[in-house]
């Protein structure tokens, strides 16, 4: 096997250095009647240009080449060059969490130009070092809520991603926290305010709203967090599309913001891995979960880097642990660090802009389509946008389809009240040919026989 | 001061960083400097201030201004700091450091794969999900057991996914039952699980050979016991051999027997949990299934069962249509729930498919094999100058104590940080917990001869240090860019962020 360095003969010489007759001798601590014997029912071995091969036509059996109005907490920016460059290194790459300081520092220092960045962006004080992902950091904000509060009721927004609300439900559910969902305003997509002034309570540990919310409408921060506040509940902005912050204002109001990182250089994947993170202010700090570097100095006082707080972990605090998470998505948070670099301060101004940019002419141009009206027009968005149309997304769909587009998601799954109702996403990558072509093809309804 | 100050006798692996101090990334950006270009916009401009009113940006992050060259520099020095498999020998117990093949790099990374959005058309999905179903067939291949579900990101999400199963059956039963079953050798995520499934936690104590005490067992197993998390091999990398008595134990009470999979690098090919009586179980493809570790993840955490389990598998679950085609179905009734958005860390599920079909039903015997012989020749070169504390058959993994360095004055830490001068990563230190002063280490397969005896010779001469020179193993690692870190001042007043200096 080519993996392994080892000859025959060194095998041999190895079991009589150990005293042992042969290799089965290691294994007799296993009662015989569970020695697997026989061989593992898994293909045969392959060769490198025959794995290759298996996964080139997996690929091609998946279908490339499309253009993709597909968002909803998964975004397709472009990925420089030097993101895949740098992550392949070896010394990233195959080496594990930076436990050993001295001969981590590659991996603490990028980590805490990550957290600085995800600070700087959220508008919080600090961010850890990463989550599994936008729906489980969320889960875990909340629950870092009840730890801060001592409360123990959380109120949901309808306009978080449904999947995220479902991961949150998860968790929760065990835990004897009850949720309250808060619905949203028909004209602008946003959380019905009234309803969640109503909803708060003495006894709300967190209000989680999401902004962009799941319809790409950004949400009222301010007048969200006085409601939330009023009461004495932690307001907890969860992101699913990170670049929106880069010309939306952050959610500076917010005690707690959990974010999906995955739209900072971070392939699609069919859902993973992406990266969460969770960012706060400085005073709940030691209620938050997953790993922190710090800043120290080494004992000749140069600065040097190491993982900190740790008390709040569990290999230090066990079942009294802030969370159980142990390895989080770090080789993904360098990707993300590597892609703020690249684009850098003004740069990912410019890209959010674009983005804009795009999806306001999709949206203008595919409103315009007769049988389509755009949804929620009444409240400032991102990239995506709701369309209703007369005809069944399940009939267009194909038709867009045909041409090598997939067009926007259906909402009525998770939104029944929106009918018709399929969310659209333009990033950049997107062209003016495919939202043309697409507005073309949702004309062309065919004529009734 | 020069921080690459060595004392005498500093032997030959000892050497000098070949890079430069770098600076913070934020430190070393200039206003108006650009490593990106964006594509001409074929659409009108927007004015986004207009667009969107109060909610526009104001205040630009503060992120740095650098050109390529620069950004390409700064992290590949930066890499340089970093120890790794692919520079030598990595023996963290527990850990699995095996080698990342890099085929494994490539085919994550072609087209029709990296760039699948969850949500496309199963459709348009089919080549995914049928990697995703050759995965998953092969995993319950290697466990002996019926159903899985790949969800989790890590192996405590797999722990979480695990026990909410183990609690859902229960219910479904009448009585979630109140507490878990966890020995006092275990990994600090099962409690830590435990507790955010609603479980009381019970420790286990140890047995004299570090294993379980079966007395213990039977006396504190009871009605509200819901299960046992077990590590087997156990963390000091010993098969509990009475595993199917420990089973039963469980079983005629009602409790069921969950097993932490970290240590599955020491079975794969030889014996599946399945068949030994485990009911449900997760791995870590980034340890036994070769995905990279990437400086602390991604990772994976797949969680199997048993058929009576499966019903209460995450939503959704994959399945196969009559004309062979697959698709997700959310028709789960009894389902725990979503664990994670989407279906998982997809990335990692082809990278640990390739490295199973890379060694094939002998490749992956051959392996277990490898590292079962790599630890025991660890143990047979070593277990005269460092203490054995329990002398039970090692499996993939040897642990040692430092009472003899200990008595000395030199304790596990400072042995693990003299290791590093040698040019070797640290074992796992002071884990697991019921050996004072632990030393876990895990070879894995993937060591040539030549490397174990460079590491046994570098253990070797420590352990003379000790004698010799101990204030040289004290004040270790002499060799790296930077020396021992305060991480008490780290911790007493965090600093987790660079702040820009205000400028007068």
């Amino acid at each position: 096997m080519r993996y392994l360095p080892k000859s025959p003969a060194e095998r041999e010489r190895m079991l009589a250095e150990i005293g042992a007759a042969s290799i089965d001798d290691l294994f007799a601590v296993i009662p015989a009647e569970y020695r697997h014997d026989r061989d593992l029912d898994v293909p045969r071995q392959h060769a490198e240009s025959e794995i290759i091969s298996y996964f080139r036509a997996a690929g091609r059996k998946n279908a490339t080449d499309y253009a993709s109005f597909l968002g909803a907490g998964a975004y397709r920016h472009y990925r420089p060059v030097i993101i895949d460059s740098l992550v392949q290194r070896g010394e990233f790459l195959t080496s594990y969490t930076p436990y050993q300081a001295e001969i981590t520092q590659g991996t603490l220092q990028a980590i805490f130009e990550f957290q600085t960045m995800i600070a700087e962006l959220t508008g919080m004080d600090v961010a850890n070092a990463s989550m599994y992902d936008g729906s489980t950091g969320a889960a875990e904000a909340v629950m870092m809520a009840v730890r801060v509060t001592g409360r123990h009721k959380a109120v949901v927004a309808a306009t978080v991603h449904p999947e995220y609300r479902e991961v949150l439900a998860t968790y929760t559910k065990h835990q004897g926290l009850p949720e309250t969902l808060v619905g949203y305003d028909r004209e602008t997509g946003r959380t019905d305010l009234a309803a969640l002034d109503a909803a708060v309570t003495e006894e709300t540990a967190a209000v989680l709203i999401q902004s962009p919310n799941f319809f790409g409408i950004i949400e009222d921060i301010p007048a969200i967090a006085a409601i939330a506040h009023a009461k004495g509940a932690l307001l907890i902005v969860s992101i699913a599309e990170a670049v929106s912050l880069g010309v939306v204002r952050p959610p500076v109001e917010a005690d707690i913001v959990s974010m999906e990182a995955q739209s900072f250089g971070v392939a699609l994947s069919y859902g993973g891995p992406f990266c969460g993170v969770i960012a706060a202010k400085e005073k709940y700090v030691r209620q938050m979960p997953g790993r922190l570097v710090g800043q120290t100095v080494d004992s000749n006082g140069y600065r040097g880097f190491v993982l900190t707080l740790a008390t709040r972990e569990q290999h230090i605090r066990r079942e009294k642990a802030t969370s159980n998470i142990c390895t989080n998505q770090a080789l993904v948070a360098l990707m993300a660090t590597i892609f703020l670099t690249v684009y850098g301060k003004e740069g990912i101004r410019e890209l959010a802009e674009h983005n804009m940019a795009k999806a306001d002419y999709a949206a203008r141009t595919l409103s315009q389509v007769q049988g389509a009206t755009q949804l929620f027009t009444g409240a400032p968005r991102f990239h995506e946008f709701v369309l209703q149309t007369e005809e069944a997304p399940a009939a267009w769909s194909q038709r867009l389809m045909d041409e090598k587009i997939v067009g926007g998601i259906e909402l009525s799954k998770w939104y029944p009240e929106l009918g018709n109702a399929t969310l659209w996403c333009a990033t950049e990558m997107i062209t003016r040919e495919n939202i043309d072509t697409a507005a073309k093809v949702l004309t062309a309804a065919p004529v009734e026989a | 001061m020069t921080t690459n100050a060595t004392g005498p006798n500093t032997l030959g692996k000892v050497r000098q960083h070949p890079t430069q101090n770098e600076a913070l990334v934020f430190e070393k950006s200039s206003p108006g400097k650009l490593a990106y270009k964006m594509p001409l916009l074929d659409v009108p401009a927007v004015d986004a201030a207009v667009l969107l009113g109060d909610a526009h940006r104001k205040v630009a992050a503060e992120l740095p201004e650098l050109s390529e060259i620069e950004i390409i520099r700064h992290f590949t020095r930066l890499s340089t700091w970093n120890y790794a498999i692919d520079l030598g020998m990595y023996p963290l117990g527990s850990c699995t450091m095996k080698y990342n093949p890099r085929v494994n790099e490539l085919v994550a990374r072609i087209e029709g794969l990296a760039e699948a959005h969850p949500y496309r058309p199963d459709s348009l999905a089919q080549g995914i999900l049928e990697v995703i179903e050759l995965l998953q067939r092969c995993l319950i291949e290697i466990t002996g057991m019926d159903a899985i579900t790949l969800q989790p990101a890590a192996g405590a999400h797999g722990e979480f996914t695990g026990i909410l199963l183990v609690r859902a059956w229960h219910e479904s039963q009448g009585n979630p039952r109140r507490k878990i079953l966890i020995p006092d050798s275990a990994h600090g995520t099962n409690p830590a699980t435990a507790a955010i499934c609603g479980y009381t936690v019970e420790n286990l104590k140890s047995n004299a050979d570090g294993g379980i005490d079966l007395e213990a067992l039977t006396r504190q197993v009871d009605e509200e016991t819901a299960a046992l998390m077990l590590t087997n091999p156990s963390t000091i990398g010993v098969f509990e051999s009475q595993i199917h008595k420990i089973a039963d134990i469980l079983h005629a009470k009602g409790a069921l027997l969950y097993m932490d999979g970290a240590n599955m690098n020491a079975l794969v090919g030889k014996a599946r949990p399945g068949d030994f009586g485990v009911d449900v179980m997760h791995l870590n493809l980034h340890k036994t299934f070769s995905t990279p570790h990437g400086g602390g993840g991604p990772g994976s955490g797949p969680v199997a069962c048993k058929a009576f389990l499966e019903p209460f598998l995450p939503l959704p679950v994959l399945v196969q249509n009559e004309n062979g085609t697959k698709h997700w179905s959310y028709d789960r009734p009894q389902s725990i729930g979503r664990v994670r958005a989407f279906y998982g860390n997809t990335g990692m599920f082809i990278r640990a498919l390739a490295y199973i079909l890379a060694n094939g039903p002998d490749g992956l015997r051959q392996t277990t094999e490898d590292a079962v012989l790599n630890a025991n020749y660890i143990r047979t070169k070593l277990e005269d100058l460092y203490e054995l504390p329990y002398k039970t058959a090692s499996m993939h993994e040897v642990v040692f104590s430092d009472r003899r360095q200990a008595a000395k004055g030199v304790k596990t830490g400072d042995i693990a940080k003299r290791l590093i001068d040698y040019g070797f990563h640290p074992y796992t230190v002071s884990f697991p917990m019921i050996v004072p002063g632990a030393m876990m280490i895990e070879p894995t397969e993937s060591e040539s001869l030549e490397e174990l005896d460079l590491f046994i010779e570098a253990m070797r001469s420590i352990a003379r240090e000790v004698d010799e020179t101990p204030e040289l193993v004290k004040s270790a690692p002499h060799s790296t860019r930077v020396s021992r870190l305060d991480e008490v001042q780290a911790a007493r007043k965090p600093i987790l962020r660079w702040r820009p200096t205000e400028t007068p």
